[in-house]
């Protein structure tokens, strides 16, 4: 491992041997519905809780990513996990019957790069010859936490995006089909948004930050890459993401692509701004992105998932919303 | 980034964001609040033909829209209406009962003391928190007005 520039990790042997997702009945309806590993059909996953069934998509992830390499959890040295819920239960929960040390991470809908960035470095410095990264979100679970009960009729600002039911699992080792190349993790940005409808527009300066970061640190630019996905920006965040780095004199919009806008199909689902929650990068990373990589359609991405690190109560205070994003450089494996 | 200040971005985000669409909202709310004030008007005429005085069937009226409300709340209807309809199903006493049961039935699975009871007047708290409020000031300032003979 080496630092490149201010920001930038360069790692040498972290691969990603496996990957899993689970997602909802409205993910699975939407553009990339087919591409998942298992879809439930009914959100509730049989359980007699929101929480319980967020907790249960975890472990459906983590189970059927260990399934892939026929390994039982002993094979993993740690399991880093995080979700949106008060004090991450869902990953506590959903990973309690595992037995494999457990670091709990909140990056709100970060959380995917920040635990696989993080598994990486664990794994490249040999602290770890296994690790998984997993993270989840529930629409409904979200929705009593940070908003209104399920059942109140109320109308969404047409800025608002929709948390996505949704779980993605992956296991970082030193052999697999996809290679973590480069870590770049972010610094809080806040550049005074406060609506919490608005979170794409909150989220948008840090995932600027973290590409600037990262493209001078390393020296490219965007057209050196296949695609670069920004983690759950919504249409309202990618426009405003793109508007920042033209100011900047970085072209990204010929590349860019946004977790939150691919999940669903904005106009048909009634999703408004476009998806959100951890769960919509991991699904997407786990269902769209590393498969395309595995089967080398794509040489070169960029993932960039991003977060609103908010809670309802700061919200209610009146203070800004504090962004963060997570960066990963992702290639098929060398040789 | 240095290159933009926090009053240019919000410029850049009060551009970037669209903006509800407010004809179509209010045309929504004015037909369906104005069909659940019809249906009320329709009841309350019913109740008389029943037999009920005016002033009791309106409060016939009153519980019948609360018990429906209530109703298409629990069989996960009302918030499908009110997605459309906005403040067509809010500003009637509909709106009211639904912010009551969601709560009520969201809150359950907390238990029946901690959740549901704590929890139900999480929305509708507000309202009668001020709207009592509101009602003693005015029957104060009401009482001494008639005192001082006004």
């Amino acid at each position: 491992m080496e630092r490149i520039g201010r920001y930038t990790l360069s790692l040498q042997n972290a691969h990603l041997s496996a990957w899993a997702s689970v997602v909802g009945k409205k993910e699975s309806e939407g553009p990339l519905g087919s591409c998942f590993d298992l879809t439930c059909e009914d959100d509730s996953l049989g359980q007699d809780s929101w929480e319980k069934a967020e907790a249960t998509l975890q472990k459906m992830a983590l189970e059927t990513a260990l399934g892939k390499l026929a390994m039982k959890p002993e094979g993993l040295d740690f399991v880093l996990a995080g979700d949106l819920l008060n004090q991450c239960i869902s990953s506590t929960f959903g990973l309690r019957s595992f037995g494999i040390p457990l670091l709990g991470q909140y990056g709100a809908c970060s959380t995917m790069a920040l635990t696989l960035g993080l598994s990486s470095v664990l794994v490249d410095s040999g602290a770890a010859r296994r690790a998984a990264a997993v993270t989840s979100s529930h629409f409904c679970s979200a929705e009593r936490q940070f908003r209104f009960p399920l059942e109140y009729g109320g109308q969404r600002a047409p800025t608002a995006q929709w948390t996505a039911t949704a779980s993605g699992c992956v296991i970082v080792e030193n052999q697999g089909p996809v290679q973590v190349k480069k870590v770049t993790f972010g610094k809080i940005a806040d550049l005074g948004v406060t609506d919490a409808a608005n979170m794409g527009a909150a989220m948008a300066p840090a995932a600027a930050e973290t590409l600037l970061a990262f493209f001078h640190d390393t020296g490219t630019s965007p057209q050196d890459y296949d695609a670069v996905y920004t983690g759950d920006l919504g249409q309202v965040g990618s426009t405003l993401l793109c508007q920042l780095m033209e100011k900047e004199g970085v072209n990204l919009q010929p590349v860019h692509q946004d977790c939150g806008l691919l999940l669903f199909d904005r106009e048909k689902q009634d999703v408004h701004a476009g998806g959100s929650g951890c769960g919509c990068s991991a699904s997407v990373l786990c269902g769209h992105i590393l498969p395309l990589l595995a089967q080398g359609k794509m040489k070169n991405v960029l993932f960039a998932a991003t977060g609103a690190l908010m809670s309802p109560t700061s919200s209610q205070q009146g203070e800004s919303i504090p962004g963060i994003s997570h960066l990963l450089h992702l290639t098929p494996a060398e040789g | 980034m240095k290159s933009i200040s926090e009053k240019e971005y919000a410029k850049l985000t009060q551009k970037a964001s669209p903006s509800s669409p407010t004809g179509k909202n209010c045309t929504f709310a004015f037909v369906v609040g104005g069909g659940i004030c019809m249906l009320g008007q329709f009841l309350c005429n019913l109740y008389q033909q029943w037999g009920l005085s005016l002033p009791m069937a309106r409060g016939a009226v009153s519980i019948s829209l609360i018990f429906l409300s209530a109703f298409f709340t629990a069989l996960g209807w009302f918030d499908t209406i009110a997605r459309f309809a906005g403040a067509g199903t809010l500003v009637p006493i509909t709106g009211f009962a639904n912010a009551v049961v969601s709560p009520a039935m969201e809150f359950k699975s907390e238990g029946i003391i901690t959740g549901l009871g704590v929890k139900t007047f999480t929305i509708a708290g507000p309202v009668l928190v001020f709207g009592i409020s509101a009602s003693v000031v005015y029957g104060l300032i009401l009482w001494v007005a008639r005192l001082m003979g006004m």
